[in-house]
């Protein structure tokens, strides 16, 4: 069973259909209590690090998560839900993060070229490390990004996105793994990576 | 490498897809939901939702309509058509809509955009606007192109990306329906210096029209289309190939 935290972020409408279409079963989960029942997390997200974070600590489920974390359970962090893996964030001041994953969260405009466009919305290409998240990848495959802030100083980086620099798409310490994109937008390729997911040990 | 983007539209009136010329003279001619799927098979970055019916019923339809897209469609989606309350958006986002697009309904409310996009982020918030030529200017027309609203189109758009919306679609009505390609001209003047991604919209014809769209609106990040793919005239993976092999980044 695969729990999907809600913790009153953003819209969990497709991600919940994207599962059930892949064949996943998937439950919601909003309090700590509810964590220990499921095999699986993923942690989604939208909005402000901060905002999120706070959320998550108000219910409980900050501690959760990190103690699920370390008894090795998979968990799948996306979108901002990837970031609040890291340690700490730079957006709109300095958060603590869940720190399952070395680094940081900073905004793309330190390392983009002048006259691209922020939030890097659209899709683009993988380049990506071997890894069992991507084991139905193939060189070339796009996935959905919509973001102004990415994980950097990450040894744990398994692919990346051009945007005029290279910025962190995914990033994966043993159990603990996260996208920048948005697998539940993103077409066939998305589904293959939430698949893969559902078939990593633990 | 950011890849431009191709997007049907889909104008949605008692549950069916509708496709007017110059804005007049709607026909039914598909299921949304299955022509959805079908342009979500064949290339389609992103889709786009026009509710264009205006009774509470029709409303309920496409709520309707939009959940059962939503749950068999993995690529990104867009509603608009209607939207001029923070309860609107809650509406369509909530049946799975990733992004909502404004038009006449921030005309009317001049903080809607402002609202929400403190609310559910400027990811979620699109500014659609209506363009055409006018005393030598560009003008936004409301109400479904109808109304000259005399705003001026490029104040009006930076005005709205101020506010915070996240992209912008421009739409021209000189070009709309007539498939002689897109407004490159209007493009270029009204959105070339924006810090947003811009869906160019009406006029699309041919192949050729979205090659120069991409070649000549160095801001346009996307191509919006509706009876061209509709009546197959031009079917979308001949299209994102053509451009790819014309060196316009896709994904193929």
């Amino acid at each position: 069973m695969l729990g999907i935290i809600d913790y009153g972020v953003g819209n969990l409408f497709s991600l919940k259909s994207s599962l059930r279409s892949i064949g996943a079963e998937a439950v919601m989960i909003d309090s700590a209590e509810g964590l220990g029942r499921v095999d699986r997390i993923v942690l989604p997200g939208v909005g402000a690090f901060g905002d999120a974070v706070e959320k998550l600590r108000r219910t409980g489920l900050f501690d959760a998560i990190k103690r699920e974390a370390a008894s090795g359970k998979p968990i799948l962090g996306i979108c901002l839900g990837m970031q609040m893996l890291f340690e700490r964030s730079l957006e709109f001041g300095v958060h603590g993060g869940l720190g399952l994953i070395k680094g940081e969260v900073r905004p793309i405009s330190e390392v983009i070229p002048a006259g691209y466009k922020i939030p890097h919305i659209g899709w683009n290409e993988l380049d990506f490390k071997p890894h069992p998240l991507f084991k139905y990848l193939k060189r070339g495959d796009c996935v959905y990004f919509v973001h102004s802030y990415y994980g950097t100083s990450c040894p744990s980086v398994i692919a990346t996105a051009d945007y005029g620099a290279p910025l962190t798409a995914a990033v994966a310490d043993k159990n603990v793994m996260g996208c920048q994109f948005h697998p539940e937008k993103s077409g066939p390729v998305g589904l293959s990576i939430l698949r893969a997911f559902c078939e990593t040990g633990g | 490498m950011l890849k431009k983007r191709i997007i049907p539209c889909l104008d949605v009136r008692d549950g069916k897809v509708t496709k007017g010329i110059k804005f007049k003279g709607n026909a039914d001619i598909a299921d949304p939901v299955e022509l959805a799927g079908f342009y979500s098979d064949n290339g389609a970055d992103e889709l786009v939702f026009y509710d264009i019916t205006a009774s509470a019923e029709g409303r309920a339809i496409f709520t309707d309509v939009l959940k059962r897209v939503a749950e068999t469609v993995f690529i990104p989606l867009t509603v608009g058509g209607g939207i001029r309350t923070l309860d609107d958006f809650d509406r369509v986002l909530k049946c799975g809509a990733d992004k909502v697009s404004v038009n006449s309904g921030a005309i009317a409310d001049k903080t809607l955009i402002r609202k929400a996009a403190e609310r559910y982020g400027s990811q979620c918030v699109v500014i659609s606007a209506d363009v055409k030529r006018q005393d030598g200017g560009f003008r936004v027309y409301g109400r479904g192109g109808r109304d000259d609203t005399g705003i001026d189109a490029k104040e009006w758009i930076k005005y709205c990306v101020g506010e915070g919306a996240g992209e912008v679609v421009l739409n021209s009505i000189d070009t709309d329906g007539v498939k002689g390609g897109f407004d490159i001209e209007m493009l270029n003047e009204v959105c070339g210096s924006l810090s947003v991604p811009v869906i160019a919209s009406g006029g699309a014809g041919s192949v050729d029209d979205f090659i120069r769209l991409f070649r000549e609106v160095p801001c346009a990040d996307a191509g919006l289309a509706a009876s061209v793919f509709h009546y197959k005239e031009i079917a979308i993976p001949d299209l994102k190939r053509a451009l790819f092999e014309s060196g316009i980044p896709m994904r193929i």
